[in-house]
């Protein structure tokens, strides 16, 4: 693009700059794992196992092993002999966290194909490789497992029973976690207050479920002992440790390259058995190897997520003001934690929202099933609160007769108290504390975009005269973004004067090709097309974290900036040599450095790159080091705090308890925004996402543990005909931790739809009192109110 | 995900392809717009071993006036009968239940003989021949015989069609001058199966009935002539007591299961409300074109 | 396994000749053997419409054909939209209103699109979000793909053929 966006406004950041990664993807020319092919490449499939839970007696591989166009066949027996299980914790709690909240924690490890037994339906038992997808998948029909059925724990309290069987024997009981966090006085400030109302809230269990299912290439080149992977992730350096450690091989002797990656939403954030298997089947084969997930496979044994079950009292006085809250959770996390206790943890810091509530107390149990493993997806255990609290707010509305409005706005932290110190602490170990925001503005925002609170209620009351069921729903959150550890970045610049980039952040279409070349650009002032952009690639910095979490454009323009300043210091020493001028006379302008106010002295970065080159007539001052580049991490001092009020208005139809969704509002607050365009597409297509999980999406088991819902058939994604219209509307308060003033914001969208829905449907219930306190919210529940009540 | 093998056959007239079908019978099964056969041999759940594939037959494709009816090519595509002048004014209902068949491109490849001899329970166009008492015409290298709707359906995914016998022409009475005519339904997503849906086609003389055809889809193992309720609203007229109990004796005729998306009574209570809905609207209808 | 065929397609103009058993699928035949990737794959029965290409005038699920079916056919997939390097009217138009993220389900929406606005009678609003349904995005919330394929069929018909109540929001008729 020309310059002109950045020359009217002064910079790249802030605008709507058409994102540089559309060409190649509307060609027609992206390059998705699916899409490469190598020569003398061969395609693996896995065995996967019918029964939750199951004793291995045997599996014989031999018939599929003598298959015609079949090189490898690979039983549980085998792969235990040869790799170790995944470490059950890809993610550590840093010890701030775990001796601020008591924790009892007990991760199994996840065996890459288990020889003992099969913990849950879509558990891998054998694997082939054949020439083709269809031959492996006809010797697959050739193995014969013989699996002896066990009870099977098809939800979390069946598994907390006493005397049931357990998940993992080893551990000794079916919780893999409890945590306790506590503020103020805790359970005991319930016994002040002169109200006090206790509900079960329960949020379904739903998927990320990307249209890309995950997938991985790996070729190993023996001459160099090095391999090369292609994962369809969100995290390609945990799965270069995971698969160095597993193979016992250098981290530098394995790449891993994330190429265009369709969608993840968490659900491709952590390493999975495959990434590993491979890998070490294209080393142990000695020919490229390819994996692509079908979506049956996907549907069965990509992560789930959600699936919470919480009991919660709430204590509050006769105006509303909500004095304690006590919440008792489980977190129904399947066959294994690949996560951890992460999801949980964001649940026990997320729940007191934007409120100011001074007692709190919460206990959690993170219970092992034989379900699908839970790991995060968009939201990660803040949907889960949101919608415990948010419909507590309601219930204490409609307890005092209050308007919902009314008793957000009396309990919601003022702008003046910020930065408000929640007193808890955050996963990074580091004490909470909202940085910023103005939460009223966004709830009065949002009622005002549809029409304000006294129109609404107006028009709730003329509709129900005519027996028009209209309801308005509300629904607010806070969301730590831009956690830590760390991420990190190379910057260089180049011998023909252009600025390289390269983060360990790994998008699947967030646009961070365009906005990091956006803050590259302003901090080298440079048109954005001198910057070049690698994501995703361990081969281009040395260390990274990857693209979860709602942490990139924080962590990454982070290191970005680390990196550049550095590389800046060598840029202003070598032009004040060249232009033979005192480096506080300079200034970065045109692609280069120039003398302040002396508009030809000016040395291009190409001039400045070939004086900063190693050996003989180099034009470094003394004490400069070669070179234009540096590598440098940022450690974010702890999250930034994005925060949301959304609003809804809806139709019920009496009949079939339909829902006709009007108009549904978020108001948005992720500071300073890069491109607002990029900006207001994740909000909305998370919103989307969120009202998928409230009213269609589920991912159900019975009673046995099978999976019912194992095609998109039956798992529905919401289409363009159910997206109503959307309104997002952003404010602005920057971030007063870093340099930008930036918030992530890749998550929230997705976070409040369900309580949103589930408040708007209470709502336009309100004349029979009717209460929504699970999810999905369905149509046939809706209209037993009707039946119920005439 | 991949379909296990089988051989392709691919004749090119219908003679041909009678003879395929009868020498490899029972393993053939004949492929016509594949749109719910290539689902489930993905899945590894159907499993032919030969395909005679109907869709280079273009005898088998065709819409034309046969003076009380419409004869319709059963390899006729759902797109071409959407598309066709025809239809829409000889048939509004089969044109109606047209556009809640799935999505364009299924309609693209789908044909009304494939629907019908799938037999999905929860299909539109198996209704839509029961409530209008269309005749099916079968063809087998045994000879042609023809089946009448209700006789056609016989239980989930099933059809009175011998292994041998391929469906050829579904014969579609007109609607009567001043009919009018409406499937209505109720599906979790547009372009899914109905929790329950209802094809009506009436005709009025002022406010009464002189003749109501209503079937219903999505609850119960086939598709489901509502004849109790037919009989109450010729007896009864369009009165909103009349439609109330039409739509009861419309829930109380059907049998539905439950599953994930719906509970077996929510359907019932849904085959009542689709019951009224759409013989409102096809009474509506029917009032504007007379 | 049945004995491989030889079949020849014209993808984008281009007469193009490999070999499919009967059982292999067009989409897979497109892209592994004639290595036109611009068509993807997600899901294999039919629902999320990634694989939507246009066969002799029709867009159809290139994953419920298998290839011998197709042989003989004039296909147009993503990759034939742009002529010379130039995108494609409707190409530009998902770019401008960000219509695309991780573009994965970007090859089935434009050519669902195509079909749509070219071969339907009703450019409605309420029609047009409709008939787009017939392929599902995970990323935008179809915000951008909805105000694209609006605005295209604009350029195409006409503002006043783009007018009407955009029904949808998932409202059924029942």
């Amino acid at each position: 693009m020309d310059d002109s966006v950045r020359r009217e406004s002064g910079g790249y950041i802030g605008q709507s700059v058409p994102r540089r990664e559309d060409k190649n993807l509307l060609l027609g020319q992206g390059n998705f794992v699916a899409d490469i092919q190598l020569p003398g490449m061969v395609h693996a499939a896995f065995a996967r196992s019918p029964l939750p839970h199951a004793k291995i007696v045997s599996v014989d591989v031999t018939a599929a092993r003598a298959m015609n166009g079949v090189c490898f066949a690979a039983s549980g027996d085998d792969v235990m002999a040869a790799l170790p299980p995944i470490n059950g914790m890809q993610v550590v709690a840093p010890q701030g966290w775990r001796d601020r909240v008591d924790t009892d924690i007990l991760i199994p490890d996840q065996p890459l194909i288990p020889n003992d037994k099969l913990r849950y339906v879509g558990e891998a038992f054998a694997l082939v490789v054949a020439d083709s997808r269809y031959i492996a998948e006809d010797a697959l029909e050739l193995i014969e497992p013989d699996l002896k059925a066990l009870q099977p724990l098809p939800d979390a309290e069946s598994a907390l029973v006493d005397g049931a069987p357990l998940v993992h024997e080893h551990l000794g009981r079916n919780v893999a976690a409890f945590l306790h966090a506590k503020k103020g006085a805790g359970a005991e400030g319930l016994e002040a207050a002169s109200h006090r109302l206790k509900r079960r809230f329960v949020h379904h269990r739903y998927a990320a479920m990307p249209m890309e299912c995950r997938g991985v290439v790996a070729d190993y080149d023996t001459r160099t002992d090095t391999l090369t992977i292609w994962s369809s992730t969100q995290v390609v350096h945990w799965v270069r440790r995971e698969v160095a450690t597993a193979l016992g091989m250098p981290e530098e002797r394995v790449r891993c390259i994330a190429p265009d990656v369709g969608g993840g939403f968490g659900g491709k954030g952590h390493v999975y058995p495959e990434d590993i298997l491979v890998a070490w089947l294209a080393r142990e084969i000695g020919r490229p190897v390819k994996w692509v997930e079908d979506r049956h496979e996907h549907i069965l044994n990509a992560a789930h997520s959600r699936d919470n079950i919480y009991d919660v009292e709430i204590g509050f006085d006769d105006d509303g003001k909500i004095l304690a809250l006590t919440s008792s959770f489980l977190v129904d996390s399947g066959a294994y934690t690949p996560v951890g206790a992460g999801i949980a943890g964001n649940s026990i810091a997320h729940m007191l929202g934007p409120y100011h509530i001074e007692n709190y107390e919460t206990d959690c149990k993170v219970v092992l099933t034989n379900r699908t493993p839970n790991a995060p997806y968009r939201g990660a255990g803040r949907p889960e609160v949101a919608f415990a609290m948010e419909r507590s707010v309601d219930l204490v509305a409609n307890h005092l007769g209050l308007d919902p409005a009314e008793v957000r706005f009396r309990n919601m932290i003022p702008p003046e108290d910020m930065p408000y110190e929640v007193g808890l602490t955050y996963r990074d170990g580091v004490a909470m504390i909202y940085d910023s925001g103005d939460y009223p503005s966004a709830l009065r925002s949002a009622l005002a975009e549809l029409g304000g609170l006294e129109t609404i209620r107006q028009r709730q009351k003329d509709a129900l005269s005519e027996g028009r069921y209209l309801g308005l729903g509300l629904g607010c959150y806070v969301e730590g973004t831009g956690v830590g550890p760390f991420e990190g970045a190379t910057v260089k610049i180049d011998p023909t004067g252009k600025i390289m980039v390269a983060t360990g952040a790994c998008p699947q279409g967030q646009g961070h090709e365009t906005i990091f070349a956006q803050f590259a650009a302003d901090m080298w002032q440079v048109p954005i097309d001198d910057v070049f952009v690698t994501v995703a690639d361990t081969g281009h910095v040395t260390q990274g974290y990857g693209t979860i979490a709602s942490r990139s454009t924080v962590t990454a323009s982070g290191a970005i900036k680390l990196a550049t300043d550095e590389v800046h210091e060598k840029v202003f020493a070598i032009a004040a040599n060249l232009l033979e001028t005192a480096e506080t006379d300079l200034e970065l302008r045109d692609a280069g450095v120039g003398v302040k106010g002396v508009p030809d002295m000016h040395v291009s970065y190409r001039d400045i790159a070939t004086a900063a080159k190693p050996g003989w007539g180099h034009q470094r001052p003394d004490g400069v080091v070669a070179g234009l580049e540096a590598t440098s991490y940022y450690e974010p001092p702890t999250v930034t705090w994005s925060y949301a009020a959304n609003a809804t208005l809806v139709e019920i139809d009496p009949e079939t308890g339909q829902i006709a969704i009007e108009k549904y509002v978020e108001v948005h607050d992720a500071g300073v925004l890069v491109n607002p365009k990029l900006a207001d597409g994740q909000v909305k297509g998370g919103l989307v996402q969120g009202l998928g999980g409230a009213l269609l999406e589920e991912l159900a088991y019975d009673d046995h543990g099978q999976l019912l819902t194992g095609s998109l058939m039956d798992y529905l994604l919401p289409s363009a005909s159910d997206v109503p219209p959307l309104a997002v509307i952003h404010q602005e308060t920057p971030s007063l931790l870093n340099a930008f003033g930036v918030k992530g914001l890749g998550e929230g969208g997705a976070i409040a739809p369900p309580v949103v829905i589930a408040n708007a449907v209470c709502d336009a219930l309100r004349p029979f009192k009717a209460e929504l306190n699970s999810t999905p919210v369905r149509w046939a529940e809706i209209a037993m109110f009707f039946d119920q009540n005439g | 995900m991949k379909p296990a093998s089988f051989d392709h056959l691919l004749p090119t007239s219908l003679h041909e392809a009678l003879e395929m079908l009868n020498t490899h019978a029972p393993d053939a099964r004949p492929l016509a717009g594949g749109q719910s056969l290539v689902p489930m041999m993905n899945f590894r759940l159907a499993r032919p071993t030969v395909l005679v594939d109907l869709n280079r037959i273009s005898d088998l494709a065709y819409i034309s006036d046969a003076g009380d009816h419409l004869a319709i090519g059963a390899m006729t595509r759902e797109r071409t009968i959407e598309n066709s002048g025809l239809v829409r004014t000889a048939t509004p209902l089969l044109y109606d239940a047209t556009l809640h068949i799935g999505h364009l491109p299924i309609r693209s490849r789908g044909t009304i003989g494939g629907s019908l001899s799938n037999a999905d329970p929860a299909a539109e166009y198996p209704a839509t021949v029961l409530a209008l008492d269309a005749t099916l015409v079968a063809q087998s290298v045994r000879g042609e015989r023809t089946i009448s709707a209700a006789e056609f359906f016989d239980g989930v995914m099933t059809t009175t069609l011998e292994p041998d016998e391929i469906l050829t022409e579904i014969r579609m009475p007109k609607a009567p001058p001043g009919s009018g005519s409406a499937l209505v339904e109720i599906s979790r997503r547009h372009g899914d199966f109905a929790l329950a849906g209802v094809a009506a086609q009436i005709t009025l003389d002022g406010n009464s009935v002189t003749d109501i055809r209503l079937a219903a889809c999505g609850v119960g193992p086939g598709p489901i002539r509502l004849a109790e309720s037919e009989m109450i609203l010729r007896e009864r007229g369009l009165s909103d007591d009349a439609l109330a109990a039409a739509g009861g004796a419309a829930a109380a005729a059907t049998d539905p299961d439950g599953d994930v998306h719906a509970t077996a009574a929510y359907r019932r209570k849904l085959a009542g409300v689709m019951t009224k809905r759409a013989v409102g609207k096809a009474a509506a209808r029917a009032r504007q074109s007379a | 396994m049945t004995a491989k065929r030889s079949i020849t397609v014209i993808v984008n103009g281009e007469c193009l000749t490999g070999e499919a058993e009967p059982r292999m699928l067009l989409a897979d035949f497109l892209r592994d053997e004639l290595r036109r990737t611009g068509t993807h794959v997600g899901c294999e029965h039919g629902v999320c419409g990634a694989c939507t290409i246009i066969i002799d005038g029709d867009a159809v699920r290139s994953c419920l054909m298998f290839a011998v079916q197709a042989d003989g056919a004039e296909i147009s997939t993503i990759e034939g939209l742009a002529t010379n390097g130039e995108m494609h009217p409707l190409q530009k138009l998902f770019s401008e209103h960000h219509a695309l993220q991780c573009g994965f389900c970007t090859p089935g929406m434009l050519m669902t699109a195509i079909d749509l606005v070219h071969n339907s009678n009703d450019h409605s609003p309420g029609a047009i979000r409709i008939g787009m349904s017939a392929a599902l995005c995970r990323c935008t919330g179809y915000v951008g793909i909805i105000d694209a394929v609006m605005e295209y069929a604009r350029q195409v018909h006409g503002d006043a053929a783009v007018t009407g109540d955009e029904t949808g929001g998932g409202r059924n008729d029942g």
